[in-house]
């Protein structure tokens, strides 16, 4: 399998007032092309940061993180769908999706039409002149989802993208993303403290700890594809999940004492 | 069900009572005030007290209407009250309860509107407007130049003039500086504490230095300085909190996007700080009216501050009030030209 995302002991330390806090520490990780891989850990873990990392926003202060760049060298090597959506009021909902094709220079009628496409694929194709102010939360988040995805990345960087929604809403975004994902196979890295959301996406879990933020263990998820939410009421996903939990219960005890 | 229905009708049962308390005590508050000759000291009781009786007359009326109308009546109530006011200031000054020396009824102001519009002072070689009704003619016989003449002798265009040309002066450059303070941390280190002292200095206070500065102290080159200069710290220092507060996330957003630093300042910069720099606009507007109608006050020969003043000195104050009246008209019209500008600025705002 051909490598789009490779960490090796990859380490990220800043200084501060009680001295130098250390986000993540020896963190090793492989993506192959087409996986989607979940990180899933208790808050402080460092999934955020090494998501942040990758995408070029933060830097490493140890080993090394990259995106391996593919044979197209005009294709974009990550792009972020941030949990705060990160859409921009003043554009529109199709201005937005069509951002990253723009900030390449690609002209307006080819990047509409790509941007047009998206949107449809999310469904919102009819609020395509709105602006962001005038639709909903999870609508805000398609967009970002299609913005990401219109640009074409190399590798597309998840940032708890459905935390900040309803469970409803969380639950329809899940099955699109599903779906979008089955038709695209891209490369995915999806942070998520949500074991059942990491499960019933993913093709691997991996388990990350807090203080300092490194690898716990790597779950292989072999529901069968594709997969919807149904899925989620199958005795492997409950064994999968239970097993997850296990392992993470402690860390997560770990992790509230330590911020106590 | 029920419960509900009763608690409708026991909102609509007072019928006729409830028009009659108000309007009876009005009546007899009015007609007390007048015999009792309460109006000399006990005005503002009976303004009060009066205000109170319309209030509640008001909201009778509001309660009858059906709901599509109730909109259309708070326009109209909106409306309304201040042509009440007027009318009340009306009877108050011709009655003789107000001194019509300092208070002269509102249909003397009108009529003193009315002439400083239409007539042309001989005296300082000014009107009001520039009697724009010449205009035709004057470019037949003089050309251009006499268009321009009949501007230089117009007291709104004066103000106007001196407002706009010294709010741009200031605005502009005050937007440079405020995004680059805004950026660039070192820069703005250096200058906040700074503009923020000169910021709470009033501006009127430098004019004179101002003067001493320019060739001729009693030209258009101080007030036009003086103005731009009160506008620019609003303007710098908004810009400045605008750029800042701009949500990082969407910063981020735009460089995961490859946006370089030119699309980076064109699409997310300037819009997300949009919204704060027109508050400081709005601002700099009405303090730069503010500073122009002072300055006019003191050292000039044309605009609406010395037409209030000069007509303060001869004790005209029909035309003092009328020149008064001016300068609302020209702040809510400046105003008002601004929040266009906004509107197709931003249109994401609606």
């Amino acid at each position: 399998m051909v490598m789009k995302i490779v960490a090796r002991s990859a380490g990220k330390s800043y200084p501060s007032k009680a001295g130098t806090v250390t986000a993540l520490e020896g963190f090793d990780l492989t993506v192959g092309e087409g996986e989607f891989v979940c990180l899933v850990g208790p808050s402080g873990c460092g999934k955020s940061t090494f998501l942040r990392i990758l995408a070029g926003l933060d830097d490493l202060t140890s080993g090394e993180a990259y995106i391996v760049p593919g044979a197209d060298p005009r294709k974009p090597l990550n792009n972020v769908v941030f949990q705060e959506y990160a859409v921009f009021p003043w554009k529109t909902v199709l201005d937005n999706v069509a951002f990253g094709l723009q900030m390449r220079g690609i002209g307006k009628a080819e990047r509409y039409e790509v941007a047009e496409r998206w949107l449809s694929k999310v469904g919102l194709k009819r609020f395509m002149h709105y602006y962001p102010s005038q639709i909903s939360g999870g609508m805000k988040q398609r967009v970002s989802i299609a913005r990401a995805l219109a640009n074409d990345p190399e590798v597309l960087l998840m940032d708890e993208p459905l935390g900040a929604l309803d469970a409803q809403t969380r639950a329809v975004l899940q099955e699109e993303l599903l779906r979008i994902w089955e038709e695209t196979k891209k490369t995915v890295l999806y942070v998520t403290h949500s074991i059942e959301e990491a499960v019933l996406l993913g093709d691997r879990v991996v388990l990350m700890t807090a203080h300092p933020g490194t690898k716990k263990s790597e779950f292989e998820v072999d529901l069968p594809r594709p997969r919807d939410l149904a899925t989620t009421s199958t005795a492997r996903f409950g064994e999968l999940t239970g097993a997850i939990w296990d392992d993470l219960r402690d860390e997560v005890r770990r992790a509230m004492e330590a911020q106590a | 069900m029920s419960a509900v229905t009763k608690v409708r009708d026991m909102k609509r049962k007072p019928g006729a009572a409830e028009w009659l308390i108000p309007l009876v005590g009005l009546a007899v508050l009015l007609a007390g005030a007048q015999l009792l000759d309460l109006w000399g000291s006990w005005w503002w009781a009976v303004l009060g007290a009066a205000f109170v009786l319309v209030v509640l007359l008001a909201e009778v009326a509001a309660r009858r209407l059906p709901f599509r109308l109730q909109g259309p009546y708070e326009r109209v109530l909106a409306w309304l009250f201040p042509v009440l006011v007027l009318a009340a200031w009306e009877w108050l000054s011709t009655s003789g309860v107000l001194n019509p020396r300092w208070f002269p009824p509102p249909s003397r102001i009108a009529g003193a509107l009315w002439d400083l519009t239409v007539n042309y002072d001989r005296f300082s070689g000014t009107s009001l407007l520039g009697r724009p009704w010449l205009i035709p003619a004057s470019l037949a016989s003089n050309g251009w130049a006499g268009v321009a003449a009949l501007f230089s002798e117009s007291h709104v265009w004066a103000t106007l003039s001196r407002v706009i040309v010294g709010f741009a002066i200031g605005a502009v450059p005050a937007l440079l500086v405020g995004i680059v303070m805004g950026l660039n941390r070192t820069v703005r280190t250096m200058l906040d504490a700074t503009m923020s002292a000169i910021y709470v200095l009033p501006k009127i206070a430098i004019f004179p230095i101002l003067m001493l500065v320019f060739p001729d102290p009693f030209g258009e080159g101080p007030k036009v300085t003086v103005v731009a200069i009160s506008a620019f710290f609003l303007v710098a220092l908004s810009t400045m909190a605008g750029v800042q507060g701009i949500d990082k996330v969407l910063v981020q957003a735009g460089s995961n996007f490859g946006a370089n630093r030119w699309q980076m300042l064109r699409h997310v910069i300037l819009p997300g700080a949009l919204p704060i720099v027109f508050n400081g606009l709005r601002l700099a507007l009405g303090t730069a009216l503010v500073v122009i109608v002072a300055v006019e006050f003191v050292r000039a020969k044309t605009g609406v501050g010395y037409l209030v003043y000069y007509h303060w000195q001869v004790l005209s104050t029909p035309k003092m009030y009328a020149a008064l009246l001016v300068v609302m008209v020209l702040g809510v019209g400046l105003t008002a030209l601004l929040q266009l500008v906004e509107r197709l600025v931003m249109p994401w705002k609606r």
